[in-house]
């Protein structure tokens, strides 16, 4: 069981900033993924904590301690990675077994056999234990690989895009028996991604990250609901929210030539903006006051989105899979209220609506 | 413009069988995605037809005309490729002029083609750039832009977008299906991602092991899945899969899930369509998206009582493992209607929803 914290942590590779006064803390027993596209430094934060990257300036602390000094063994941490790295030529029970033979822990046999079975059963792959590891598919390499970071029962685990290399249908399985795994163990687990779909499904609390900075903490609900950035609300959601050229002035935001025209917060500068609107929170059918004409349709099966052109812009909207949605006809839209999102155009930040 | 017909396609190193008769007819200006796991035959397939691949047997047809002698440059027809296979000493104009150099044309006729299509694909203020300085997306824009100077009687693509990020493969999916819209050119398109078959595809054909398992519309292979696997490779979460057994008395049925005691109303039709497709009501296999699960607030008649097992949040709605004395099926709710693991709901199964499969030959069942 463990805290981890990175404090204003900062890695330099050569002239190329990794990591920029990154802050961060995971609380014991938490589910925590670091989230962000490609680059944007979430790797490196992971390798800080186990203790393969030293930092360039900050400190490490694991339960309080700064463990700058303590080697990756010493830190206790597990670490799983994407591609598996098990021993091909030994059976799963021996590479289970490897960790726990090492010379800091020493177990006995009795031990180490307990411990290998207890893993081997939750893990479910009781059945491939006396199997060499270069027989397996790559979901039960995944698993053996958790299966060796568990038997050491270490105080966190660590896990970088362990899901990425399998299928859509093994890795959808393997995100439910992870966060089952998390919830029995109660153990910290930090976790990178960059597939917000990850990220929502399995954390207690996302940490979103760009150039090497998390830019926004927080549930999976508030993340999505509350963008605090136009990254964030570009990022975070499939498909990504509809971002529109906009005009902030006397404390109202408009735009699509006006069809949209939210009230604003009071101090709400006056200038460009954005703004945003996910395609659940537009609605089309006969009703509704704006018009459009439909651009584009991408069909899901249990729904569709449907690309709309209202004048120059274009938004998404999600409809039901039995709508008949030709490219080129006209329908009508609408907003649900209170789901526009405004930010900024210069820093990108959120501005907030009347009232929130 | 062109008609591809494939007809009794085989493909066998020794007796590994690569693609195994294969017969599928491409329409003229339709869009048809080939869609499978790695290793299913989808981009053999896709190779044959360029010329790049030899086939066993069968004939491949393009307009009514066998091409399997011609060579790959006499097809007219244009591959794009997963890699960019973009040339790094010539500008994007020269990459995308590249083709027409062997036709002897004009260069202000050259040039007035490559504006065109840069045109069309937005990257007219890119046309001066090499392409070690344009980003990954730019780079396939200007790929296809290669494959469409040409004006080709078809494009083949294999995996087009899969080497990008996900953010760009989501712009890009909806640029490449406007593309078709506006120039209407016959497409075959090969990837392992369902999702994006489900948004490009006029059609989706869906391999297995060299195999054709299935051919239909999205909507067809979504909601009428041909057999188990396609059931349960297309569409995301997959459908929920369980042993099921249909207990009938006096005029009403019931299906029972796998050893479960929890027992859903269905129509008394089912059994009898269950037969009547070859298949026995005490043993099949039920097929149920998660949208066919529905939570409801209190007691029905139909619903039976099952415990909230995971939440998994996705922002637009939820989906839940619902827990019904053993058997778990998923569905899908609105964002935070359940949260507490352990919570007892009230589910029940939408008739409308329900498939059947045959548990040996994992072939559906038709039932209405």
């Amino acid at each position: 069981m463990a805290q981890l914290e990175l404090k204003q942590v900062t890695k330099r590779f050569g002239a190329n900033t990794a990591l920029n006064d990154l802050s961060l803390s995971v609380k014991d027993g938490e589910f925590f993924v670091l989230l962000g596209p490609t680059g944007a430094g979430k790797t490196t934060a992971l390798r800080t904590i186990v203790g393969l990257e030293k930092p360039t300036s900050g400190t490490v602390h694991i339960d309080g301690a700064d463990v700058h000094e303590q080697t990756a063994a010493e830190r206790d941490v597990a670490m799983v990675f994407q591609y598996y790295s098990l021993y091909p030529r030994y059976t799963v029970r021996e590479n289970l077994a490897f960790p726990l033979r090492s010379k800091v822990r020493r177990l006995p046999e009795s031990e180490i056999a307990e411990r290998i079975a207890w893993a081997a059963k939750t893990l479910r792959i009781e059945h491939l234990l006396e199997r060499k590891t270069d027989r397996l598919s790559g979901g039960e390499m995944q698993r053996v690989s958790i299966g060796r970071a568990i038997v050491r029962e270490p105080r966190a685990f660590l896990m970088d895009e362990p899901l990425s290399n399998l299928d859509a249908k093994l890795r959808e399985a393997l995100r439910g028996e992870l966060k089952r795994l998390q919830t029995r163990l109660k153990s910290t687990f930090l976790f990178v991604t960059h597939d917000q779909v990850e990220a929502m499904s399995m954390g207690d609390r996302i940490g979103v990250m760009q150039g090497g900075s998390v830019i926004q903490v927080g549930t999976p609900s508030e993340i999505y609901e509350r963008p605090n950035s136009l990254f964030v609300a570009g990022f975070v959601g499939t498909p990504s929210m509809s971002l529109l050229p906009a005009e902030v002035k006397n404390g109202k935001i408009s735009a699509l030539g006006k069809a949209l025209d939210v009230p604003l917060a009071k101090g709400a500068a006056s200038g460009a903006a954005k703004v945003g609107i996910r395609a659940e929170d537009v609605i089309v059918g006969a009703k509704q006051p704006h018009s459009g004409t439909i651009h584009e349709v991408e069909n899901f099966g249990v729904e569709k989105i449907v690309t709309l052109r209202s004048g120059e812009q274009l938004l998404r909207a999600a409809v039901a899979a039995s709508m008949s949605t030709p490219v080129g006809s006209k329908v009508a839209f609408g907003f649900k209220p209170g789901k526009v999102h405004c930010f900024e155009l210069a820093g990108g930040q959120r501005i907030n609506a009347e009232g929130k | 413009m062109a008609e591809i017909v494939l007809r009794d396609i085989e493909k066998y190193f020794g007796d590994v069988y690569v693609i195994r008769k294969l017969n599928l007819t491409i329409k003229d200006g339709e869009f048809v995605v080939l869609l499978g796991p790695s290793g299913c035959g989808k981009t053999t397939t896709l190779r044959a037809i360029a010329g790049l691949e030899d086939i066993n047997t069968g004939d491949i047809l393009i307009d009514g005309k066998p091409v399997q002698s011609l060579e790959p440059g006499n097809r007219d027809i244009a591959f794009v490729f997963q890699l960019f296979a973009l040339y790094p000493h010539l500008t994007a104009h020269d990459n995308i002029a590249f083709p027409l150099r062997a036709t002897n044309e004009k260069p202000e006729s050259v040039n007035a083609q490559v504006r065109a299509v840069a045109k069309s694909l937005q990257i007219e203020h890119l046309m001066n750039k090499r392409p070690s300085s344009l980003s990954g997306g730019d780079m396939q824009r200007v790929a296809i832009g290669r494959a469409l100077v040409r004006r080709p009687k078809a494009m083949l693509m294999d995996e087009p977008i899969g080497a990008l990020d996900a953010k760009l493969r989501e712009e890009m999916r909806v640029e490449l299906k406007r593309l078709h819209v506006e120039n209407h050119s016959t497409t075959i398109y090969v990837t392992h991602d369902q999702v994006e078959a489900m948004a490009l595809a006029d059609r989706v054909a869906i391999m297995n092991d060299g195999v054709l398992q299935q051919v239909g519309t999205p909507d067809e292979v979504y909601n009428n899945p041909a057999n188990l696997f396609v059931a349960q490779f297309v569409g995301s979460p997959v459908m929920n899969i369980a042993p099921a057994r249909l207990v009938s008395a006096k005029g009403k049925s019931e299906l029972m899930l796998g050893d479960t005691k929890a027992g859903f109303e269905v129509p008394a039709t089912f059994a009898k369509q269950i037969e009547k497709g070859g298949g026995n009501p005490g043993a099949v296999m039920l097929g149920i998206r998660p949208e066919g699960v529905l939570v409801s607030d209190k007691k029905e008649k139909s619903s039976q009582q099952a415990t909230v097992r995971l939440v998994e949040p996705l922002g637009s709605h939820d989906i839940v493992d619902l827990d019904f004395g053993g058997q778990v099926l998923r569905t899908r709710t609105a964002s935070g209607r359940l949260r507490k693991v352990g919570e007892k709901v009230q589910a029940w199964l939408d008739p409308a929803h329900i498939r059947f499969f045959d548990p040996a030959s994992s072939n559906s069942i038709q039932v209405k």
